[in-house]
């Protein structure tokens, strides 16, 4: 069976344009997609049941005994923390956040570790963004910064941008500028009009530059800036003022070199001071397909986009304090519930290694590196697969995702409901 | 079935010609009934103040926008939290609150209806996702349109019927209730970093005028026999002079419907001043008020601002980048493809600063110079002029010249010069009160056909008892009571069950969302529009197949089903 418009649920792009060919509940061909979606979709392979450590090796578990089991570890946990999400549906994660207020735990996602400093940012100088569809249709400059879409993002310069014939570019590849901004040649920056490229922990400088430049200082930029010439940033710089629509994308090359928060700030406010002379706008390349739903729903539930702490009874945010990370650098947490994520890959190495000492319970389809820190593991349906569910695209359209066939594993919403209702139960008697 | 019955309320139901007569209200299975059975639980109302339940019908609080307020703004969020406590979750926001935060609150004021202001099309699916996370009001969706390509297109062929077609297809598409203009033609233009300036200035590449699209949306609105009328922001919100742009919308309203207003005009303190600079910057409200006053076409909100810190947000992109230009605080836009804009500042609205002076004085004075309260509402544009939680100071400013004189002495001495306010003695009586803030919002909604905003037999057993003693109280006098009352209800019910308890909720609430479904003929769906169909696939990034809200995201829905005259 061949199923049109499928929802890709591997990169924040959320292309929903696949079409997926079904037999006997598996996935035989996937056209449209890139190499990461093939990937996603033609190599499912999955754990088949729960299972628990067992001395050095793992005993399967029923499902039942694995849901109880959970519950009984967050029940017993003082410090309890639910962290990933970024890996599925928004219904799922929803029941994820009622679930850390019942137990007054914390629930942080993986902005924790890619675009957490975006968004601290944000909430010191605002967002000034769009939805893809206005860049496709509009945007005449294109700046790509520390982010590397060809290899990431495989698809985001062929549906929104740099390739994407749009209604006001009809010729997409000769009416485009792209600038690419990073500390290393790519093959994004090989196929730019310019490449920017800055000495490593240079970016705060460089986005200084520009802004001078743009506010009319331009006198008081030196012969290099970053490794730059000051005659490269005033072409640039002329280029982003002379469009008619520009957009900066930017990745974590940006937001995880030196500088961090900062450095995003800077290229806000860059973007702000563009807008005095033409029409801007700038967004973070998310990551994994639903880390931006991660950070919606925490936000209308809690008013935060991650690192929530309820121990106190209300939500309370500090980024640096209630984050996952500090969290277990401090040794602080006492039971861990990871859902959808892989923090055993993702994480410094001293909180793996705390993951390894107390309690971890991880639901998540696919062996992973956090399987190898983990007490219990509960495979689940893949969202987009053989589970439906939202989805938030990077630039915060939401978009359900389908299920192309009824397979045999809960979702993670199921799941996470069991375990809420058995932890509800026991705290009322 | 389950029975309640409210024995000794002092009723003031408008749409049902009540204006204030104890009485006892039976309730049977969520309506009102003539009788309930005998031994039906009794609450007593103690000749306490009672309403139909509370209908707003300008507020954001639920949608992309919103949420993003709430994300950019953990000063906010840490300004207004509240524990878990028995049924409540826990809450956050003091101007934009979380989704329980608005629910919980609206619900102790007595609100059991509220029409979030703006949902862009594309965005809808996280409407509604926030709706079902309010579970105690029944939702409504204004739906925008003042940017939307397709309905441009078919403005410029002077073709109404096809305008029409697009918004009963989107309207479908995206569980919508009614047409939302915000700065039409000024969102589109704002993908170019530009604006439009009057209601004939050209939208840039479609050569439209956001006069055309008005007129071309009222009546497309009239054929589809939409319960609302269309919905309008004007353009050049808080502009210096803006005035004479309402004056000129108005003026482009027909009276084409027997039952309710062909425009209702929002916030339009807004959209309500004189001068040229903000030096000079003056109350037209005189100006606004005399032409809704001969035009029942009309209908409007007020769009109150309350002094103290909010957050402004809306779809009005080139406006917030203005404000932010003033403010340089934090801006957030975010513009969305083929359909609309939106901004988001941060503000303070003090009461040192005349021209914030200038803007409170304006929407009282609008509410007081209206005569028929039926054409004014009451609202704040939630939470751009002030947060929801300030109607109750509203209202008792609307009751009591003596409260407003109070006031006049906290201001800037100068305000007096530019403002009629403090010549005006009328104060307002309960049951204006009432027409303002749900019977006025039912009736301008067309949703009093299904049962909201009042209390005859039938209908839905929606009821919010204050605290208040009317023959006691004089208001004029006792506008503490009246603050302290309005902002806290002794019971409201909703559905006919209790959701709410001298400030406490106390249950976990299960709303409905109403949508707006026109019927078409075969010939105006747009599904089966080749051209439609190829423009969607063409310039859109969702395909057309996965942009309509699927039922699953209205797990409660309930849709005004109408036929299209076309
Ligand atoms: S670009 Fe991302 S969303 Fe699109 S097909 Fe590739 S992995 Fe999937
Ligand atoms: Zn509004």
């Amino acid at each position: 069976m061949k199923i049109e418009d499928v929802v890709c649920t591997f990169c924040g792009c959320l292309c929903d344009d696949l079409v997926v060919e079904v037999e006997n509940n598996r996935v035989c061909s996937v056209e449209n997609g890139c190499t990461l979606a093939n990937e996603k979709f033609m190599r499912d392979h999955r754990l088949k049941n729960p299972i628990r450590r067992d001395g050095n090796g793992w005993k399967a578990v029923s499902y039942d005994e694995a849901i109880r089991e959970t519950a009984e570890i967050l029940l017993d946990a003082d410090r309890p923390l639910l962290y990933g999400w970024s890996g599925t549906h928004g219904e799922a994660q929803s029941v994820g956040v009622h679930l850390a207020e019942l137990i007054g735990g914390v629930i942080d996602n993986t902005s924790t570790v890619c675009h957490g400093p975006s968004i601290m940012a944000i909430q010191e100088v605002g967002h000034p963004g769009c939805t893809l569809g206005q860049v496709k249709n509009r945007a005449d400059v294109i700046v790509y910064w520390g982010a590397n879409p060809i290899d990431a993002h495989p698809r985001h310069m062929s549906r929104y941008t740099t390739y994407a014939d749009g209604f006001f570019i009809e010729n997409a590849f000769r009416d485009r500028k792209v600038i690419v901004a990073d500390v290393r040649q790519t093959e994004s920056s090989a196929i730019a009009d310019e490449f920017l490229k800055i000495d490593r922990g240079g970016d705060y400088a460089a986005l200084s530059a520009l802004r001078a430049i743009v506010r009319g200082k331009g006198d008081l930029i030196p012969s290099r800036v970053a490794g730059v010439t000051r005659e490269q940033l005033f072409r640039v710089a002329e280029i982003c003022m002379k469009a008619k629509f520009g957009a900066i994308f930017f990745g974590l090359g940006l937001t995880m070199s030196p500088g961090k928060y900062k450095n995003i700030r800077n290229a806000i406010e860059l973007t702000q001071e563009l807008n005095r002379h033409t029409k801007f706008t700038i967004s973070p390349m998310r990551g994994h397909w639903n880390v931006y739903g991660s950070n919606e729903v925490f936000t209308w539930i809690t008013g935060y986009p991650y690192a929530i702490d309820f121990a106190r009874g209300i939500a309370f945010y500090n980024p640096g304090e209630t984050t996952s990370v500090d969290i277990l650098m401090r040794g602080e947490c006492d039971a861990c519930l990871v859902v959808a994520s892989d923090p055993g890959a993702h994480f410094p190495r001293a909180c793996a290694e705390h993951l390894a000492r107390i309690p971890t319970v991880q639901i998540d389809p696919h062996v992973n590196a956090t399987t190898h820190l983990a007490t219990l593991q509960i495979p689940v349906a893949v969202t987009g697969i053989d589970a439906e569910g939202t989805a938030y695209r990077m630039d915060g359209v939401p978009i359900r995702a389908r299920k192309l066939f009824t397979g045999s594993y809960p979702n993670d919403q199921e799941i996470l409901e069991k375990i809420f209702a058995r932890v509800k139960e026991a705290k009322r008697s | 079935m389950t029975d309640l019955l409210v024995k000794n309320a002092y009723v003031i139901d408008p749409l049902s010609g009540i204006r204030g007569e104890i009485m006892d209200i039976a309730i049977r299975d969520g309506k009102i009934v003539e009788d309930t059975g005998s031994g039906a639980p009794v609450i007593d109302a103690g000749g306490c103040l009672t309403f139909p339940g509370g209908i707003d019908s300008h507020s954001h609080v639920c949608g992309t926008k919103v949420n993003f307020g709430r994300y950019m703004s953990p000063e906010d969020m840490r300004a207004g939290r509240t524990a878990r406590k028995g049924v409540m979750r826990v809450t956050s926001g003091y101007s934009v609150p979380t989704t329980f935060g608005n629910s919980y609150r609206y619900s102790t004021m007595g609100y059991t209806t509220v029409l979030e202001g703006a949902m862009a099309p594309l965005e809808a699916r996280h409407t509604h996702e926030e709706f079902t996370a309010t579970p105690h009001q029944d939702m409504l969706a204004n739906t925008l349109f003042d940017g939307n390509w397709a309905i441009m297109e078919a403005v410029r062929d002077k073709d109404v019927k096809r305008a029409a077609a697009i918004v009963a297809w989107t309207l479908d598409a995206v569980k919508g209730f009614a047409i939302k203009l915000t700065n039409p033609g000024g969102t589109e233009a704002w993908g170019w970093g530009k604006d439009v300036h009057s209601v004939r200035d050209e939208v840039p590449y479609f050569g439209v005028t956001p006069a055309e699209i008005i007129e071309t949306m009222i009546r497309a609105n009239e054929l589809l026999n939409l319960p609302h009328s269309v919905h309008i922001h004007c353009n050049n919100l808080g502009v210096p002079g803006n005035y004479q742009t309402t004056l000129d919308t108005i003026d482009l309203a027909p009276d084409l419907n027997r039952n309710r207003q062909s425009l209702y005009l929002t916030h339009v303190q807004f959209h309500s001043y004189g001068g040229s600079t903000w030096r000079d910057i003056s109350s037209k409200s005189e100006d606004i008020a005399r032409a809704v006053n001969s035009r029942p076409q009309v209908a409007i909100d007020m769009g109150q601002i309350m002094f103290g810190r909010t957050t402004t947000m809306t779809a009005d992109g080139p406006m917030e980048w203005k404000l932010y230009m003033l403010h340089h605080n934090k801006w957030s836009n975010h513009d969305v493809e083929l359909e609309t804009g939106s901004g988001i500042i941060p503000v303070y609205y003090g009461r040192k600063s005349l021209v914030n002076c200038v803007m409170w004085a304006i929407g009282l004075e609008l509410a007081l110079l209206i005569n028929d309260p039926w054409q004014c509402m009451l609202a704040t544009d939630n939470p751009n002029g002030a947060p929801f939680v300030k109607y109750p100071e509203i209202i008792a400013l609307l009751m009591s010249s003596r409260y407003r004189d109070i006031e006049r002495s906290a201001i800037d001495p100068r305000t007096e010069h530019y403002v009629p306010l403090f010549a005006i003695d009328r104060e307002l009586d309960w049951y204006d009160i009432a027409v303002m803030t749900r019977a006025a919002q039912a009736k301008a909604l067309g949703i009093e056909r299904i049962g909201k905003g009042h209390l005859a037999e039938g209908a839905e057993a929606d009821i919010a008892i204050y605290p208040l003693k009317p023959d006691e109280l004089d208001p004029a006098a006792d506008y503490q009571q009246v603050m302290a009352g309005f902002a806290k209800t002794r019971y409201t019910i909703k559905r006919g069950r209790v959701v709410a308890r001298n400030g406490e909720v106390v249950v976990e609430g299960a709303n409905s969302t109403i949508w707006s479904r026109a019927d078409v003929p075969p010939e105006y769906d747009l599904n089966r529009d080749a051209e439609f169909v190829k423009k969607f696939e063409q310039y859109y990034t969702v395909r057309m197949r996965n942009y309509p809200v699927q039922d699953i995201y209205l797990p409660r829905g309930y849709f005004i089903s109408t036929e299209a005259s076309l």
